[in-house]
Parts: C-alpha cells; structure tokens; sequence
C-alpha cells in the first residue's frame, strides 16, 4: 500500500470540475483507491461522495493506493492533484 | 383562428410553430414494473440522452457565458456516471421494482438531503446539482421538459423567461416570443431587440393549448393570430416579403460609412447584453459596442460573479470586437432590475432609490471585483469603462480613487492592464446633464440614456402603465438637455454617444447630428436601419 498526504492550495478548495476529471482518471485504475479528511473516507472513483467531504482551502487530505498497480496509481494521483489543485 | 392580444415590445414579424414552455411540476408516481431489468435499461438510455444533452449545452454555453461558467454542464455529465448515484438507482428498480422516474426521483432527494445536511454553503449548491441533473433524466424519461430546448424553428411561449432559461436556447432557431406576463423592459423584451426579432408582453389568454400550434406574431398591433386562416396568413406574408426586400436593401449598407450627403460623419455602434450578442454586431456592421450591459453576468448566477468569470465574459467581447471599440457599462441594477442574492430593500420610490452607480459606491467590494476584471480584461482589447446614474462631481471623484485603488492591487498582484482604457459615465439625470460643464473636465466620454433621462427630467415613472400618454419621448426639455451636454462636453474636446432607445430614433437622427452627437448606439438589428437614415440627410439644406 501507498500512503501520501496533499494540502489543497487551490482558494476554490477541491471544486468540481477538477474533482470529476479526477474520478473519472482513478476509474483507469486496477488498485483500490481512498481520499481521507479528517475521520471521513471516501473512494476515489465516486465524485459525490468525495464532494461530500468538502475539502477547503489549506485542508490536508491523505491518498491511499491499494493493488497491482499502486505505484504508478500513486504518482498518477499526486502529479494530478499538484497540477489542479 | 384563435386571436391573442398582446404588447409589442420587439418590431417584426414571424410565423412559425408555437413552443409552449410548461414549467408545470412533472409529478412523480410509484409504479410496478414487470421487468425491472428492461426498467434499469430506460434509465440508462434517458441517462445517456441527458449527458449527450448536456455535453452540447456545454459547447453552446462556452461560446454565450464562457468557459468558466459553462463549467457546471460538463461537471453534470460527470454527476450522472457518479457510481454510487447510478447503483442506488439501480438498486431500487432492480431490488424494489420500481420505476425509473420514481428510483431517480428518490435517489435524488437521498442524495439532496445528505448534501443539504452537511451545512456548508458549497455542498448546498451541490444538492442544487443533484435535483438537476435527476431533473433533466425524468424530463426525458416522461417527455415533459421543464428545461427550455427547442430543435426546430420555433415561436417560444411561456408565462416569462428567465436569463438562465434563455441562455441554453439555441438562438437559430428562435423565431418570437410571446408571454403572457413580462414587461417592456425584461429580459425577454431586450433579448428580441437584440436579434431582431418580434416579441410580445402581457398576451391575454396565453396558455399550453397553443403549444404546436402554426402561429403569426404581428408586433405593430401586438396580435397573435393561432392557426391564422387564409386571409391572415395571405396579408401577413405580403407584409413579410416586404419587410425581408427591406432588409436586403439595409444589408447592402453593410461596408458603407455612416456620412451624411453633406459629408458629416457619425460613428453607429450596436447595444448588447451578453457575449452571444457579438455575431450580431458583426452581421449588422456595427463601428463597435456603445453599450455592453454588464448585468447579465449578475442576473444570470445564483451568487456575486467571481472576478475570474466576468474576465473571461469582457475579455471574450473584447477579442472577438478584434480592436473596435468595446464600452462596458458597471452594473446597473436596482430599480426594476433587482437580484435576489443582493438583498436590496424594498423601496417606496425605486427609480429614486438605491440603484446603479450608488449600490456600487456603498458596496465598493462588489464594484472592486468588477473593476478589476475589466481592467484585467483590457489588454485584449478596445475598452472603455462607463459609469451608470451619476447626478454629482463628487462620485466621480469617488470613483476615480477606486479605479486608483484598484491599479495598485492589479500592480502589487502583477497583473497587467491597459493605460489606455477610456472612462466615461451616463447621462441619465438632468443633473448630470445641466453640471455636464463641470464633469466634462473630469472624464473622457459621455453617454446618454435616454430613457431614464426621459424618466427623471418628466418625473414619469416609466414602469407605470397609467402614464403612457404622459411620457413623451420626444419631449424638447430632453432634447434640450441632450443639447446642452453636447456643447459643454465638445467645449472641452470630449466625446459624447447616445445608447437609449432614442438612438434608434431615426425620426431624430437629423436632431442628434445638428447638436454634434458623435456616436449613436442602438440595437444591433437597428444599425444598418441608422446607417440609411444618416445617409440620406444633408445639413446643409432644410
């Protein structure tokens, strides 16, 4: 398994469109995929349910990868989430 | 043949099938189904009808509110592949054999309701989203629509549009309006004079049995004629095939100068209300934008226009103006144009009250954002900036050191603007016309509303239908108004255009060019109708 953490910069927190374009990428996937705020998780591959945990501005947010392809998932991930958000 | 009367708030003619805009609340039963697995397939074809239409909303709405806005119906699409949406539809057809209407309806307000409860004003919006896009399937899985789409040639009816129901109408198709509420100016009326198409108000009578029904709408007497017999129909397409040599002759204009035969030239811009508005000042051949009413941007959201979104609106107009000149008015609202999310107060004497430049002086946040898209937006452009309901030096002054305030942060931010935006600001009250000495020192151009100078000077309310024959428009204490500014404005070598509905006047063309008008801005269907009369006066003769 993979474990990193992401702090949103974005004022606009982890918004809409990017977030969809973000789901609709970890669905490329094979490994299990998690976001985590706080005491709240939600899998990757479903938009309102990581809507749902409203991340602001300056929130911090840990990713899990779980799988065959973790690795590359992984950096998939972290590029996407540096580049948008 | 069913006859319906009406106002005429847009000249023209049409004929065409009606499209009656039902906002009636689809209602939603709980039925059985036999084959649930037939149900949840029902659901999947109205679910990829519904992103299919979204999808070209979206490319329709890049180009009428930019990308930024047009955002929410590409992240709709993404909404309805949600998976845990999808499965809890699923799960209901399948597990409870239910409907699909029903199942979508359900998951819906499961959904809504998590979202609502989550007491975050962002995650409201998101149950907003969820009702949408459930909305939009139920509308095609029960073919009754409550969004506004027409796919051929249409009269479009309805009690009165919104901005945002009119800006997913694909404008090609749309022939008329015709409401049974409204007024002379809402955004239905000022819509068709932008296109140049008929447009009728208050029609008495006005209900769903038009709907699909051949119709002819005859703004000059502000009759709708419902399947119109033999006679009418024979009259009506007489009076088109004149009406379309009119327009041919005008369209031959295009290219030609606004000069008179005497060789006095005047510049003939367009009036528009929105980026959608620009291949219309093309069309028409108008010299640039008089008048960019920059209210839509406000009347169309559900929330203060961030600054990025209105950038990309002025810079959108801007571009595609290729460096014509592009006058953009700051809000103008208050009075009878009123936003919910604003929480103006209700008003005794609305005309005289908290409205334009004066809601904008008292909230300078909201002005500041405004200000600084548009100075963010002029190095793509031609721009100059106008200012609404000035009565007073002091506000300009006012002004003036925002519009400092505002150059400073856009330094400090290392943002780029242009030097050489013009400022200018309305005339729109006798005040500022009879102090047009004074304030002709202070700016670069002038504009003259005419309507609400007409409103002010008369002391006529023109929202009030009692005062019709009170208000006249040609009234000589306007006109000499108009007059005076001209002289102070020219004495100080400044400019001075009219965009009111007096503009397109052409009765008064003559007028404005003897008092030294430089610029007349009317509605893009108007232009080449201007361009003509101008070039058939001299003078220099009676």
């Amino acid at each position: 398994m993979i474990q990193f953490d992401f702090t949103v910069t974005d004022p606009d927190g982890l918004h809409a469109r990017p977030a969809g374009q973000l789901v609709k990428e970890a669905q490329q996937f094979k490994s299990s995929l998690s976001i985590t705020k706080g005491e709240k998780t939600a899998d990757l591959r479903r938009l309102f349910a990581v809507m749902g945990l409203a991340v602001k501005q300056n929130e911090t947010v840990t990713i899990k990868a779980e799988g065959e392809d973790e690795q590359e998932a992984a950096a998939f991930i972290q590029k996407f989430l540096s580049d948008n958000f | 043949m069913l006859t319906l009367k009406g106002q005429g708030v847009s000249k023209g003619l049409a004929i065409g099938k009606v499209f009656y805009f039902d906002r009636t609340p689809v209602e939603i039963v709980r039925r059985e189904v036999e084959d649930p697995t037939a149900e949840f397939a029902r659901f999947e074809a109205a679910k990829a009808s519904a992103i299919d239409e979204l999808a070209a909303l979206y490319e329709r709405a890049v180009n009428t509110i930019g990308e930024k806005d047009a955002e929410i119906f590409s992240v709709h699409q993404m909404m309805l592949e949600d998976l845990d949406y999808c499965e809890s539809i699923q799960g209901m057809i399948e597990g409870e054999s239910v409907n699909a209407e029903f199942a979508v309806d359900a998951t819906a307000e499961l959904f809504a309701g998590m979202f609502a409860s989550l007491d975050d004003p962002v995650m409201k919006a998101r149950a907003t989203d969820v009702r949408d896009i459930s909305r939009r399937v139920i509308g095609i899985l029960t073919g009754k629509r409550d969004t506004l789409i027409i796919t051929e040639p249409s009269i479009v009816a309805a009690d009165d549009l919104t901005p945002s129901e009119t800006v997913t109408l694909d404008r090609s198709l749309l022939l008329g309006i015709v409401t049974s509420g409204g007024s002379a100016n809402s955004h239905t009326a000022i819509l068709s004079r932008t296109m140049g198409i008929p447009a009728l108000i208050s029609v008495q009578g006005l209900d769903e049995t038009v709907h699909g029904r051949q119709a002819i709408i005859d703004s000059a007497t502000g009759a709708l004629y419902v399947e119109p017999d033999e006679e009418t129909q024979t009259a009506f397409h007489a009076r088109l095939e004149e009406f379309e040599r009119q327009q041919i002759l005008l369209h031959g204009l295009v290219g030609q100068d606004n000069v008179t035969l005497d060789g006095r030239r005047i510049d003939v811009f367009a009036n528009i209300g929105s980026p959608a508005d620009v291949p219309l000042v093309h069309k028409n051949d108008a010299g640039g934008v008089g008048l960019f009413r920059s209210e839509f941007l406000y009347l169309e959201s559900t929330d203060y226009p961030t600054e990025e979104s209105q950038y990309q609106a002025y810079k959108t107009v801007l571009e595609q103006m290729q460096g014509k000149k592009v006058v953009i008015r700051t809000l103008d609202i208050g009075a009878d144009k009123q936003i919910g999310y604003f929480n103006l107060p209700k008003e005794e004497n609305p005309a005289l009250g908290f409205r334009a430049i004066r809601i904008c002086l008292s909230r300078p946040e909201v002005f500041k954002t405004q200000l600084r898209a548009l100075l963010r937006a002029s190095v793509h452009g031609k721009l100059a900036v106008m200012f609404p309901m000035i009565t007073s030096k002091s506000e300009v002054d006012e002004i003036k050191s925002i519009v400092a305030e505002v150059k400073d942060e856009l330094k400090a931010r290392g943002q780029a603007y242009s030097e050489d935006v013009e400022f200018g600001i309305m005339i729109e009250t006798p005040a500022a016309a009879v102090i047009s000495d004074v304030l002709a020192k202070e700016v670069d151009f002038f504009s003259v509303g005419t309507n609400d100078l007409t409103q002010y000077t008369l002391a006529a309310d023109r929202q009030n239908a009692n005062l019709d024959r009170f208000i006249d428009t040609h009234h000589e204490a306007v006109l000499r108004l108009i007059e005076l500014a001209a002289k102070n404005i020219h004495a100080q070598g400044k400019w001075i255009g009219i965009c009111g509905e007096l503009g397109a006047d052409t009765s008064l063309t003559r007028r404005f060019l003897e008092m030294g008008i430089d610029e007349l801005s009317v509605s893009p269907s108007k232009v080449l109708e201007v361009r003509n009369m101008v070039r058939h006066i001299d003078l220099s003769k009676n």
